[in-house]
Formats: C-alpha cells, sequence, structure tokens
C-alpha cells in the first residue's frame, strides 16, 4: 500500500478519536459543573484543558469560554471542529480506500458539526453519536486488511496517549478530588458501568486506576489500546516486513511488559506521574519508528536492504 | 393528463436545418432509432420520468461528479445525465473508426517527425512558425526515443455530425482526455434502466474499455520489464477530474498515485510504499505536461517529481501520453491534420476536418473580426470550452473584447464557421426535445489501435445552446452502437 495512504488513514482515525475523546471529555467535565463540590468550577476545566493538552494559559473564568474553546475554536488544533475537519480532510485523500459507508458517514458528521457549531453543548452530544456510528460501520464495512490496521493503529495510539493524560491530570494534580470527579473520570472513558460491573459503585482512587490503567478487556483501558496497537502492528510488519521491524516490536514489547506486570498499588506508591509519561513517550517513539519505517523511511536506506 | 397509448411524446419536437440523429427530414424514425421510438411511443411521461430519477439516484449514490472551476462552495456536482440513449449504426460507427484510427496513426507519425526529423517542415507542408510558436511544443522532447514510437496513447476525438449526415473532426485532445468515465458509469445505469430494450437493439460492448486501456499501457513499458507497474498519476483529490481518476485505478487495479508519492533514483521512479520503494514502469499521467517535473518543466509545481524527466529520457519509464503531444491539437495545428494525412499515409482523410481559419493570415483576419457575429472563435491552446466565443450568441461587448484578444496575438486564435451540430432527442423536464450533440469516443494507441464502439455522446442541455462542455452547462448520454 502506498506509504501516504497508510499515512492518512493513520491520521484520520487519530485525529477522530481525538475529536471523540474531546467531546467525552467536555461532557463529562459539563455535567459536573452542574453540581456543587469542594473543587472550585476553575480547577476543573484547569484540569479538563490540562488532559486534552492544552495548556490553560489564556483561559479566563469563564466555562462557557473554555468549553468554546475546546470545542468550535478553529485556531485550537485539538478542538473538536478541528479534530473532525482534520479527519474528514485526510478521509477525502483515500476515499478508495475506506468504504463508501465511511466516507458518508464521516461527511455527514462533518456537515452535522458545522451546523451546531453555535451550540456547543449539541455539538458535543453529535460527535458522541457520530462516533459510535463511524467505528460501527469502519469494523464492518472496510476490509481488515493493512489499511484497517493503519486505522486500529491510530485510534487505539491516540486512546492510550488521551487516557494516560486523563489519569495524570486526575491522580497527579494538586487539586482534591471527590466521588463526583471520580465519576466524571470514569465518564469520560465511557467506563463508569463497566467500572461498576467489576468493582461495584465503591468508587476508590486506587480501583479506579487499575482500572483505567490495566484492565485487559475494557476498551478504554490504557492495556487494551496497547494490546490493539500491538495486534496493528504485528499484522503489518508480518505483511511488510522491514529493517525496523526490530526496534518496533522493542517498544511495543516493553509497553506492553510495564502495563502487564507492574503493580498498580506499586505505581501509585511511587511517582505515578512518571509512570505516565513513560506511556507517553513510549508511544511517541513508537510512533516515530513506524513513520520511519513505513512512511517517510529516507531513500538511501530503502536502497540498502 | 393524457394516457400514454394516446399521447404523442414526439408532439412538440421541432426538426430545424440540423440534422436530427432520430428523425430523418420527413420526420420518420431513422432505421438505428426505430426500437427506441416505438418504447417511447408506447411510455408515458410519468414512466420516463421515474426512470429519469432511477439514473439521477445512481449517479448520485456512485459520487459521480465534477468539479467547476471559480467557485467557491459546493464546486462539487453531479454529471447531468440524459435518459435517452444516442444510437448510432454500424455503418456509421465503421467510417468513424476507420477514420479515428487512420488519424491518431498519422498524428503520432507527425509528433515523431517533428520532434526528430522534421521533414515535414523542411518539405514546407507546414510552416515552421506554426510549431515552434505552439505552447504546448517541448523543445527537451527533441531526440528523445519513446515505446514504439506511440506518443498519442489515449485519444479523445470531438466529431460532430453536420447536415449532410457527414461526421467531422471538430477538435483533438491528445493530452489528456477526460470524460471516458462517465462514458462506462453511464452505460451501466443505462443496462438496469432499459434492459429489455438493450437486448433488442443489439448494442455492441464498451465494458472491455478499462482492460483495454491496461493493456495499452502494459504494452508501452521500458524494454525488459515484462510484469510491468503501471499507475495512475493524478494531480489530486482536488482536480476536477478526481472521480475519473480513481474509478479508472480501481477498474484496472492499479494504484492511484500523486506525484509526493514517487521518488526518482539513478534515473529510475519508484514509488513510496509501507513495504519499500517499488519500482514504477509506466505512469498513465493524468497531469499536464507543464507540472510533471519541477526541474524540467515548472518550478513552481507541487504536482510532479523531480527528476521523472530526466528518468523519461533515460528511458526507465513510460510516460502516456508522451510529453509534448499537445503541439498536435493545437487548434492553429489542427487546421494542417489534413495535410499531415496525406504526407505521411499518402491517403485522404476519412474525417473531414472543420473548415478553420487562422488568424495568422492578415486576409481573413480582417474579415473575420469585421464579422465576428457569423463566426466560432476559440483560443488555440485552450480546452474544456474556455476561451471561446460563439459569434451568434455573443453579446457586443464580447465581440469587442474578443477582437482586441485576436488583433493583439492572432496566433493564438482560430476561426471556424458556426455549425449546425447534429440534434438528438433528449427527455428534459418532462418532455422529449432536440438538442444539439457531438461524439467524443476514446482511441487507444499501443500495440494495436483499439476503439471501443460508443463514447462519450455531450448534449448542450440548455434550449438552442451549442456549447456542450460540462464545466459550460452540458451534460451527457449513453452511446449505443449498434451490432448491424
Amino acid at each position: 500500500m502506498l506509504s501516504r495512504v497508510a499515512d492518512s488513514l493513520y491520521w484520520m482515525s487519530r485525529y477522530f478519536e481525538r475529536a471523540d475523546n474531546c467531546a467525552r471529555v467536555i461532557d463529562a467535565t459539563h455535567s459536573l459543573m452542574l453540581n456543587r463540590s469542594v473543587v472550585g468550577p476553575d480547577e476543573r476545566w484547569v484540569r479538563a484543558l490540562t488532559c486534552l493538552g492544552m495548556p490553560p494559559d489564556g483561559y479566563d473564568d469563564d466555562p462557557e469560554a473554555a468549553i468554546a474553546r475546546l470545542a468550535v475554536d478553529p485556531g485550537n488544533r485539538s478542538s473538536i471542529v478541528a479534530c473532525v475537519t482534520a479527519a474528514r480532510e485526510n478521509a477525502s485523500q483515500v476515499r478508495e480506500e475506506i468504504s463508501s459507508e465511511m466516507w458518508e458517514q464521516l461527511n455527514r458528521l462533518y456537515h452535522d458539526v458545522l451546523r451546531s457549531e453555535p451550540d456547543a453543548m449539541r455539538l458535543v452530544a453529535s460527535v458522541r453519536e457520530g462516533a459510535y456510528s463511524f467505528y460501527g460501520v469502519t469494523e464492518t464495512t472496510m476490509s481488515h486488511g493493512e489499511g484497517w490496521r493503519f486505522v486500529q493503529l491510530g485510534k487505539f495510539t491516540e486512546r492510550a496517549c488521551a487516557v494516560s493524560l486523563l489519569l495524570d491530570a486526575y491522580f497527579s494534580g494538586t487539586t482534591q478530588a471527590d466521588d463526583l470527579d471520580w465519576i466524571a473520570l470514569l465518564a469520560s472513558c465511557a467506563a463508569f458501568d463497566s467500572y461498576c460491573k467489576v468493582f461495584t459503585a465503591d468508587l476508590q482512587p486506587n480501583r479506579i486506576a487499575t482500572f483505567l490503567l490495566v484492565h485487559p478487556e475494557f476498551p478504554y483501558s490504557v492495556r487494551y489500546s496497547v494490546e490493539r496497537m500491538h495486534a496493528s502492528l504485528e499484522a503489518i510488519t508480518g505483511q511488510s516486513p522491514t529493517r525496523h521491524r526490530v526496534r518496533i516490536e522493542r517498544v511495543i514489547g516493553r509497553l506492553r511488559a510495564s502495563l502487564a506486570y507492574t503493580p498498580v498499588s506499586e505505581l501509585l506508591a511511587g511517582d505515578f506521574h512518571m509512570f505516565l509519561h513513560g506511556v507517553l513517550e513510549q508511544c511517541r517513539a513508537l510512533h516515530a519508528a513506524v513513520h520511519e519505517a513505513y512512511i517517510d523511511y529516507p531513500i538511501e536506506v530503502a536502497f540498502q536492504s | 393528463m393524457p394516457t400514454p397509448a394516446t399521447h404523442d411524446p414526439f408532439a412538440a419536437y421541432t426538426l430545424a436545418e440540423a440534422y436530427d440523429e432520430m428523425f430523418d427530414v420527413r420526420a420518420h424514425p431513422r432505421r438505428p432509432y426505430r426500437k427506441l421510438h416505438r418504447e417511447l411511443m408506447n411510455l408515458g411521461p410519468e414512466e420516463l420520468g421515474r426512470s429519469k430519477q432511477k439514473v439521477d439516484l445512481s449517479f448520485f449514490n456512485q459520487g459521480i461528479t465534477f468539479t467547476v472551476y471559480g467557485r467557491k462552495e459546493g464546486t462539487e456536482r453531479i454529471f447531468p445525465h440524459d435518459l435517452l440513449p444516442r444510437i448510432l449504426s454500424a455503418a456509421d460507427w465503421d467510417v468513424i473508426e476507420r477514420g479515428l484510427t487512420q488519424r491518431v496513426n498519422a498524428l503520432n507519425l507527425f509528433l515523431k517527425d517533428i520532434y526528430h526529423e522534421r521533414r515535414i517542415l523542411s518539405d514546407r507542408v507546414i510552416p515552421a512558425e506554426a510549431i515552434f510558436t505552439c505552447r504546448h511544443f517541448r523543445r527537451q522532447m527533441c531526440g528523445v526515443k519513446v515505446p514504439r514510437d506511440a506518443y498519442v496513447n489515449v485519444m479523445g476525438t470531438d466529431l460532430v455530425r453536420l447536415p449532410d449526415g457527414k461526421f467531422v473532426v471538430l477538435e483533438d485532445n491528445l493530452r489528456v482526455p477526460s470524460g471516458v468515465s462517465y462514458m462506462l458509469s453511464s452505460r451501466k445505469v443505462m443496462k438496469q434502466i432499459f434492459p429489455a430494450l438493450f437486448r433488442r437493439c443489439g448494442v455492441r460492448p464498451i465494458e472491455q474499455y478499462s482492460q483495454m486501456l491496461l493493456s495499452t499501457l502494459r504494452s508501452l513499458a521500458p524494454e525488459g520489464r515484462s510484469d510491468p507497474t503501471v499507475v495512475l498519476l493524478t494531480p489530486g483529490a482536488y482536480n476536477s477530474a478526481y472521480f475519473e481518476h480513481a474509478y479508472l485505478a480501481r477498474q484496472m487495479g492499479i494504484e492511484l498515485v500523486e506525484g509526493r508519492d514517487l521518488v526518482v533514483h539513478d534515473n529510475y521512479v519508484y514509488m513510496r510504499t509501507t513495504n519499500g520503494l517499488q519500482r514504477v514502469d509506466v505512469i498513465y499521467r493524468r497531469v499536464d505536461d507543464d507540472f510533471l517535473d519541477p526541474l524540467a518543466f515548472r518550478v513552481d509545481s507541487a504536482l510532479g517529481s523531480s527528476g521523472l524527466f530526466s528518468a523519461y529520457r533515460a528511458g526507465n519509464v513510460t510516460l502516456a501520453n508522451a510529453l509534448g503531444t499537445g503541439v498536435a491539437d493545437d487548434k492553429a495545428v489542427y487546421a494542417y491534420v489534413p495535410q499531415i494525412i496525406r504526407y505521411y499515409l499518402d491517403q485522404d482523410p476519412i474525417l473531414d476536418n472543420v473548415e478553420t481559419l487562422l488568424m495568422t493570415d492578415p486576409l481573413r483576419r480582417s474579415h473575420v473580426v469585421d464579422h465576428l457575429q457569423d463566426f466560432v472563435v476559440k483560443a488555440v491552446g485552450e480546452s474544456g470550452g474556455y476561451g471561446m466565443l460563439i459569434g451568434p450568441h455573443s453579446s457586443q461587448e464580447q465581440r469587442q473584447e474578443m477582437r482586441a484578444r485576436i488583433l493583439a496575438d492572432p496566433r493564438n486564435y482560430i476561426a471556424q464557421p458556426v455549425l449546425a451540430l447534429s440534434t438528438a432527442p433528449c427527455f428534459v423536464d418532462g418532455a422529449i426535445e432536440p438538442r444539439h450533440v457531438d461524439l467524443r469516443p476514446y482511441v487507444l494507441f499501443g500495440e494495436k489501435t483499439v476503439i471501443v464502439p460508443g463514447g462519450l455522446t455531450r448534449v448542450a442541455l440548455r434550449k438552442g445552446s451549442l456549447v456542450v462542455n460540462s464545466s459550460q452547462g452540458g451534460g451527457s448520454k449513453d452511446t449505443w452502437v449498434l451490432q448491424n
């Protein structure tokens, strides 16, 4: 498959996941805001901005402004509007590779988002709806070949990073978190119901961290995401053996091991922030390795083999 | 509302001086059209309306669109399509096929000559300045050998039928002719809409076009490449013909590449794949000459690939069509094609040209600029109906502007008499009415010459209009060539 095509599929998927993630965080934070608590509203929005990778400077006290910045600000490259636009842009470059249903779904969502721009919360709702449809359509209509693997890789790389950032914001922040905050964290990962099934509604920070970080079956846990990244990479490297295979395998292997074998209690007792930071670093390293092996390899290297 | 049985769908069908494809001068249906005529007499306008809706929906769902330049939003439009097929008899097609085969052979010999010995110039059949002043003449191509001496591999020649019933050539498209995807997808839809009629008429198939194109391209591979990699080079998703590029690539099962996917190393061309660099042997390029290689042509082009021309010169990759073919479809050089055919093939042209006045000729120029209302004026290097003036349909201002432009740059313009293009029945706003049509068959030239029986019939859907270009409000209809 052409490198450019693989790259567009990967980024289409990453941007889409980023938009979806942003919508979930806004939704959860917004409903949290409706309740009184010891934690002030400012701090919650600061936390939301932080976990979406945005420095909170320039943020004024107005929650509406924060929502607008997260959802519709075209100048903010991580806003929902910007991410959906970027996802569609990438998809339009590879319309022949994705199914027509995927294109239709993405296109419809894009127009919905533009239409509901004045009402940020309506926009959030349509993205959350649209995201489930898009994932379903992608799963069922796109052939599960190499292109689909790059779609999966993009989606789960983005998700592993996003959930790590969320955990970091809630666990490493200076803010005292209460039950409502923990509910918001779980809701940000669409995890509340699933968490209760495993641990009951007894909200304990270490259990929440365990669930979101290392649960092997929950689709939004970091470990699950990393396992899916691994599966995608195995398929990709298996189909197209490259010189960089060893490097990719080393990075993903280390990441999997650290999530599978490190007890969460130990992590929480130690430097949890550093650990999460390490996960992000390794995801970045993996992205760089894949990019260099399959997308933008120097031609001198390509002629060596 | 009249019932279908008593309703004459042709009540409002008026014949004028133009040749009508369906009716002869006594208003009897011509032989190839008889079965369609009978069918239409039996179908009511409601039923035709329903079929029309089905066709439009099918086009919409398939995303058969084109882009109009110069407008901001909503530039992507569904290609307008007429419900009723245009039907050609086997005898008509025989003339067209022989005529186009002759023409493509002569033009390829001409191009080889122009870029090598230039015998036709030294023998003074064509004035040298007509060639060297041509905007599409490529000096870089002089002395370059192309596989099989095949310069034009895909030709889309526009034919029109005159009142005497004869087809003449309106223009040759020898650079990157487009529209073949409309021909193919329109046929697919028509078979679903009129299956019984289609079978009864005995229509010759065109579905093999993509295979023919692929084998033509493969036959042009550099020497020693027995299993060549063929790709289609597109300017990208924002190009007006992107739908067609994607369609053809999919039909042929080849990669659709952009300039940035290609890498030239040591005069070989590769495409960047996830599995490493893969050598490319033949490029069916849908990018204009100027944009192919910033090192050889326009430095500001981001659509091509640096070093591509050098690899091409070295014979390590084939470009189809070859570079520099535009010199032969320049509208001023077009005027010489009958001489070109006689010169190289020693035959009379089977298909005539339209009478063409070169504005470089002072006498003709002064006549034309004073009588612009009687002529069609075209810019020589343009296509797609841009830069054209239709005298009788023009305003005083437009004529004055054109007059000034001709006088300022006579080499850039030619004039032709206003032709009465033939008319064909079209289903417009619930009624059957005549509209002007032309015909663009697609000619493939590689190991052998192949023309699929049919082509793109373009329709000027606006009443009385003579402009069939899709960018100017034209549409298309399916073209049926009958077995006998």
